[in-house]
């Protein structure tokens, strides 16, 4: 294997809008700071010099309007990517997202399409004070006509968000801002599953653990911590959250016969509660115990202080796994 | 430019009064003879169109119908000035405007009537989806100008909304991206002194509707709505002047809502008859006819030819809303992704199979 420089996350990303803006004229790049600045988090770092003011630019501070915006440029032959500086700050752009984002392609039964990448820095485990922390997806993944993506890694990064760009439908990416700094040696050109497909991160037989986002590292290192106690845990990166790939996931959750679900986001009519009700219906009868979840509270997203009580630990999911009936078999 | 330069005039533009009888105006160029024929040609299927759509609802063939009657020139007048490359984005009492910009009669319907949600090709004669949440489509209007002046396209966008409209968050964030954006649309607001049962005072303060343009850094203007002269002049301006790369501007016309908010709102519960007596002789169609009756332009024959469209036009409604052509179930799940999901395939299946059963038993 050829040797490659280990790149971030955010790099990753910002690579994966460069090659796409490079490909393709019509895409362009704007929201809150990402002209000059590069964006809050540096995703767009250098993209306002290398393709000018007409390609990524900044825009008046509206998320309704950067997204109505959007919305517009894509009635008219663009391909939009709009950055929402930080999830809780996207609430604005919701009535846009929804009625018009998600529903365009359906209202006008293909007529006009929305090839709109909607990129969201979400979740926790920063030290953000209020409203920086959010994990939104449920809101999206809720909406019909919108795909949603949280990867987990750096090749996902940026294969994710190719794939987003490329897409004939809108996407909303969720960047994990806690992995934005995280680094691997990655060979962008090599061909990673799109969307549409979850992947298992860790062979393992005795239960599944199932993650997206931030919780993937959580429930890897759960996993490399269970193996030293001698009980071997399968880790599945869902990747695409809708598209849902329940033929990868309940693959897996088979071949272990049983499984937890571990997601920052609160617990009550999530999406893990969601994965848990597809694997039960699709898994039932190899079960030797119910989907367990590891999840944050059912409470606004906690100041920096009190974040740890909040999120899924290796711990909980340590508990967790313990209590999949084990001794009843 | 001086902000005293994006003022509105202290009365709304008049070039017709209410006997069709011309004003003055140098500063308002009074459109050509064969333009306020076709205007007034417009009027009457506007009109037309309007009443057959009353008659289609009581007949139970149209769900609901938000009716432009009375505010007709308002309608024709914002269809009229755009060229074939600009684009119309109207809202749910837009119909005439629509009809008026060459879209079929019975899929601008189709809304209405139940059978899908937007029921023509907008890009076929570039008029948006008709919009219901408020205001929203306005700076989807922005995006379209946008997209056309980086590169390089001479389309200008027309932008229409209500007086309601005007107090959402979306009608300000609009105005102020088409301004810092010097995106050529003209915002185009129909004062029609009504949202749904609530009156302008309760939405704004402002002097008019169009002073809030300075705000944002552009030319308001008021016109008197139910004068399609005044309107094909300001609004004609407001498109060259976008044309010209110039900018947005925004547009208030004053008129009003002479029925209900739709067949299914009652507006005795929230305003006086003597009030809509008022209006009704400030109909535009009276108004048109007049001015060119009195300057021997509407020859009985031109009358005749325009009474002919209008029932044409009536005629093609009531046929095609009279055909029950069941909708394709098929279609709920066909465009919600450009593939669908497995999951929707799962979905649509179900339901195949529960018809296929259904239409056996
Ligand atoms: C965001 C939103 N809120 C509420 C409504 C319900 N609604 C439909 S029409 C209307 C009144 C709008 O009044 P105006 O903008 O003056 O337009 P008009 O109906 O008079 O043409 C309301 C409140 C809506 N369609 N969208
Ligand atoms: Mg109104």
């Amino acid at each position: 294997m050829a040797e490659h420089e280990k790149i971030t996350m955010a790099q990753a990303f910002n690579q994966a809008l460069r090659d796409a803006m490079t490909a393709d004229e019509s895409v362009l790049m704007f929201g809150e700071d990402v002209g000059a600045l590069g964006g809050v988090f540096r995703v767009t770092d250098g993209l306002n010099a290398e393709f000018g003011d007409a390609r990524c630019f900044d825009t008046p501070l509206a998320e309704s309007g950067i997204m109505g915006l959007a919305v517009g440029l894509a009635m008219n032959g663009m391909r939009p990517v709009v950055e929402m500086q930080f999830d809780a700050f996207a609430y604005p752009a919701f009535e846009q997202i929804v009625s018009h984002v998600a529903k365009m392609r359906n209202r006008t039964r293909g007529a006009l399409t929305m090839p709109i990448t909607i990129r969201v820095p979400y979740a926790g485990g920063i030290g953000g004070v209020e409203h920086h922390c959010d994990s939104s997806e449920a809101y999206y993944a809720h909406t019909p006509g919108l795909t949603v993506v949280a990867p987990a890694t750096v090749a996902d990064a940026y294969t994710l968000m190719r794939g987003a760009i490329a897409s004939p439908d809108p996407v909303v990416v969720l960047e994990p801002k806690k992995l934005y700094w995280s680094k691997d040696e990655v060979d962008l050109d090599e061909a990673q599953p799109g969307i549409g497909r979850a992947v298992v991160r860790r062979e393992g037989t005795d239960a599944t653990l199932i993650a997206y986002g931030t919780s993937v590292p959580i429930a890897l290192e759960a996993a490399d911590a269970a193996a030293a106690e001698g009980r071997s845990l399968q880790v599945v990166d869902v990747r695409s959250i809708v598209p849902f790939d329940d033929e990868t996931v309940c693959a897996a959750v088979r071949s272990t016969g049983r499984a937890v679900v571990v997601a920052e986001a609160a617990g009550f009519a999530s999406v893990s509660s969601e994965i848990v009700a597809r694997v039960t219906e699709r898994c039932f009868h190899h079960l030797a115990a119910p989907v367990r979840r590891v999840t944050g509270f059912d409470i606004p997203y906690p100041p920096p202080k009190l974040e740890h009580l909040h999120l899924p630990s290796v711990d909980r999911v340590l508990d967790a796994v313990d209590d999949l009936q084990w001794d009843d078999v | 430019m001086p902000s005293h330069d994006f003022l509105p005039s202290e009365q709304p533009v008049q070039l017709l009064d209410q006997d069709g009888r011309r004003v003055e105006d140098p500063e308002h160029e009074f459109p050509a003879d064969e333009a306020m024929l076709r205007a007034h040609e417009a009027l009457v299927v506007g009109r037309r169109v309007n009443e057959q759509a009353y008659a289609l609802v009581r007949q139970g063939r149209l769900a609901v119908y938000p009716s432009s009657y009375g505010q007709e020139a308002c309608e024709v007048a914002a269809a009229l000035v755009l060229a074939d490359q600009d684009w119309l984005f109207p809202t749910y009492r837009d119909v005439v405007s629509i009809i008026g910009r060459g879209v079929d009669p019975v899929e601008t319907l189709t809304l209405l009537k139940g059978d899908w949600h937007c029921g023509y090709d907008p890009t076929e004669h570039r008029v948006a989806p008709q919009t219901t949440p408020l205001a929203t489509q306005l700076i989807h209007a922005v995006g379209v100008a946008h997209a056309a002046t980086l590169r390089g396209e001479d389309t200008v966008v027309m932008a229409m909304c209500g007086d309601g409209a005007t107090s959402e968050g979306d009608f300000h964030e609009a105005l102020n991206f088409a301004a810092v954006f010097k995106a050529p649309v003209v915002f185009f607001v129909q004062n029609n002194e009504y949202a749904i049962s609530v009156p302008l005072a309760r939405q704004t303060v402002a002097p008019s509707l169009a002073h809030k343009a300075v705000g944002y850094g552009m030319p308001g203007e008021r016109v008197d709505g139910n004068d399609v002269a005044a309107l094909l002049s300001v609004l004609g301006t407001a498109v060259d002047a976008a044309r010209s790369g110039a900018g947005p501007s925004l547009v208030e016309a004053h008129t009003y809502r002479m029925q209900a908010h739709t067949n299914a709102d009652d507006a005795t519960r929230y305003r006086q008859d003597d009030e809509v007596e008022k209006w009704q002789g400030r109909d535009p169609l009276l108004r048109s006819e007049a001015y060119l009756t009195g300057r021997g332009l509407l020859t009985d024959e031109r009358s005749a030819s325009i009474s002919a469209r209008a029932e044409a036009v009536a005629t093609v409604m009531r046929d095609g809303l009279m055909q029950d052509v069941a909708p394709d179930p098929a279609d709920l799940f066909d465009h919600v992704y450009a593939t669908p999901t497995p999951q929707l395939r799962e979905q649509a299946a179900f339901l195949a199979d529960e018809l296929s059963r259904e239409g056996v038993s």
